[in-house]
């Protein structure tokens, strides 16, 4: 059975209830929007990267703890790393949330993504802790045009 | 029409006619909060589609052999029980339909594009389903048509006012909610309709949620059409019903073409069949429609009068209930309403409130519940939602309520 705590872990409702990097940016090189349909729910990620390097990450929105969350501990995961290196973190959060690395072992390897370890277990909130992370992928790659989950 | 229930209503019996509801969801006993969504079947009605199915299954109107024969019997029984379920005044105005939404496609497709012309206009309410505005929509970027919409007010209760503002010559058809799943505002459709007919324009009222909480007699409303989701009645989903007023049906087109729908086939001309199967193109949803039948059966014994009441009273209880509960908002204060509360918990976004919930083995609806344009209108995205059957009781709501303080304590 599905545990409450590991979907409402501590560090979901602390960055739910305080959520880090959350505001527009004033000259993102990059910002996009991410939807929901499902829910309705909208964010938009805003990127500033020089030279490969994500300088500032930031975003807006509105949306359920899981995703606010999951915005939240994305963007204070990928400040400073190059664009590489935030595919990678993107893939390993994606494989997090989508049961893939079931190693607890591993798990921990991930530092805080570890807390969204939980939610594989809720597939009905899955997308909820994506769309951040999809968004995300989407404008790293070019992407100009709101990206959906469906 | 309807049966005098034989024994008073005993809510601890009709439970046990539902087999789900003695699951336990999450190690807790289930706590069927989703009624608006889709409704539980009792025991008889997954009892005749099984009966169907393994003894009495065939094609209907097709073969002379016995089994055939007794298919269409059923199928054609059935269509009797909704006439009468309806009062409608004639079975050749139940046409079966997969359900609402494809009742509303089939009368947008039909006499819309039949009968709606460039700069016509067609009446929808700010608290529509959006299968009661897209099908209206793309008729719309089709023909040239304008949709204008009733307004509500904070309340979620149709400006009534404002809806005979946007009467106008150009006004050709209405097509309105008559209890809205969102806020369970009840329309009163009666006098929209009376309104509409002085100016000789038809109204189909969308039934999805009215049908299984009020007695409705088509005659007395006088609506030209009316639709029915037989899932959320306690049958079967892919089921559902279109009522028409028969000159409306003779007169408008075939929605689909197919077997069943013709009179004869040439590859010169085809000549189509009458009411109601010039609307019922190939092999329908038999077993849907036994599912059907038992469905209305069921609630016939019991009588939908006495559900009414039972229901309003539950209604009632939960309303208040709800109501003082520190923190928690319900959205939806018509004076009019039934069934179903819409409400927030704080900022505690409503699908947190769902899975915390089903987690006590509440099942509930949370998100836009297709009414993206009505969310606008409030100023919300989402709304958590309780929807009400009469097999629920004043002790579900009274744990529904004691799981609330957990959810406040955990976002705190």
């Amino acid at each position: 059975m599905s545990n409450l705590n590991d979907i409402y872990q501590e560090m979901i409702l602390d960055h739910n209830k305080s959520p880090r990097n959350f505001k527009q940016m004033e000259n993102p090189t990059q910002h996009l929007e991410g939807y929901n349909p499902l829910c309705g729910d909208k964010l938009t990620i805003y990127l500033c990267i020089k030279d490969d390097i994500i300088e500032d990450i930031s975003f807006t929105g509105s949306g359920c703890a899981i995703s606010k969350a999951s915005a939240s501990i994305m963007t204070d995961k990928l400040k400073g790393k190059t664009k590489l290196e935030a595919e990678a973190v993107f893939h390993a959060a994606h494989d997090m949330l989508t049961g893939k690395i079931k190693d607890k072992d591993d798990i921990l390897k991930q530092g805080n993504l570890a807390a969204l370890s939980g939610i594989s277990q809720f597939p009905m909130r899955i997308k909820c802790a994506t769309l951040a992370w999809h968004t995300l992928h989407a404008a790293l790659n070019g992407a100009h045009q709101t990206i959906s989950t469906e | 029409m309807k049966k005098i229930p034989q024994t008073p209503f005993d809510v601890n019996q009709i439970r046990r006619d539902f087999p789900i509801l003695s699951k336990k969801i999450n190690g807790k006993p289930l706590i069927y909060f989703d009624n608006a969504a889709t409704t539980q079947k009792s025991e008889k009605v997954i009892d005749a589609v099984c009966q169907y199915y393994k003894y009495d299954n065939a094609n209907i109107h097709r073969g002379v052999h016995t089994l055939s024969e007794t298919a269409t019997a059923i199928y054609e029984k059935t269509r009797e029980k909704v006439k009468t379920f309806l009062n409608a005044k004639e079975s050749d105005e139940i046409i079966y339909v997969r359900g609402t939404t494809e009742a509303i496609n089939l009368v947008a497709n039909s006499y819309g594009r039949q009968f709606l012309e460039e700069g016509d206009e067609i009446i929808l309410s700010e608290m529509e389903h959006h299968s009661n505005i897209v099908p209206w929509q793309q008729l719309c970027d089709e023909k040239k048509l304008k949709l204008r919409v009733i307004p509500i007010n904070d309340k979620g209760e149709l400006l009534l006012d404002e809806f005979e503002k946007l009467i106008c010559p150009r006004t050709k058809f209405i097509s309105i909610v008559y209890i809205s799943n969102s806020l369970g505002t009840i329309n009163p459709i009666k006098q929209i309709i009376h309104k509409a007919h002085e100016h000789e324009i038809p109204v189909l009222v969308d039934g999805a949620q009215s049908t299984s909480h009020m007695m409705v007699d088509v005659q007395d409303l006088d609506c030209d059409f009316y639709t029915i989701s037989g899932h959320k009645l306690y049958g079967p989903t892919g089921i559902g019903v279109l009522y028409g007023k028969k000159h409306l049906l003779e007169k408008m087109p075939p929605y689909q073409g197919g077997g069943d729908m013709i009179r004869s086939v040439s590859f010169k001309k085809t000549t189509y069949n009458v009411l109601p199967n010039k609307f019922e193109a190939g092999t329908p949803n038999i077993a849907g429609v036994v599912g059907l039948g038992a469905a209305v059966d069921y609630i016939n014994t019991i009588g939908l009068d006495v559900i009414a009441h039972y229901e309003h009273d539950l209604f009632k209880y939960a309303t208040n209930t709800l109501s003082n509960i520190d923190g928690l908002k319900i959205i939806g204060t018509a004076a009019d309403k039934t069934a179903v509360i819409s409400f927030l918990c704080g900022d505690i976004h409503p699908h947190d409130i769902g899975t915390i919930l089903d987690h006590n083995g509440i099942a509930i609806r949370a998100g836009h519940h297709c009414t993206q344009p009505l969310m606008e209108r409030l100023g919300l995205t989402a709304t958590a939602r309780v929807s009400l059957a009469f097999y629920n009781t004043k002790s579900e709501i009274d744990y529904f309520a004691e799981s609330i303080p957990n959810l406040f304590r955990i976002f705190s």
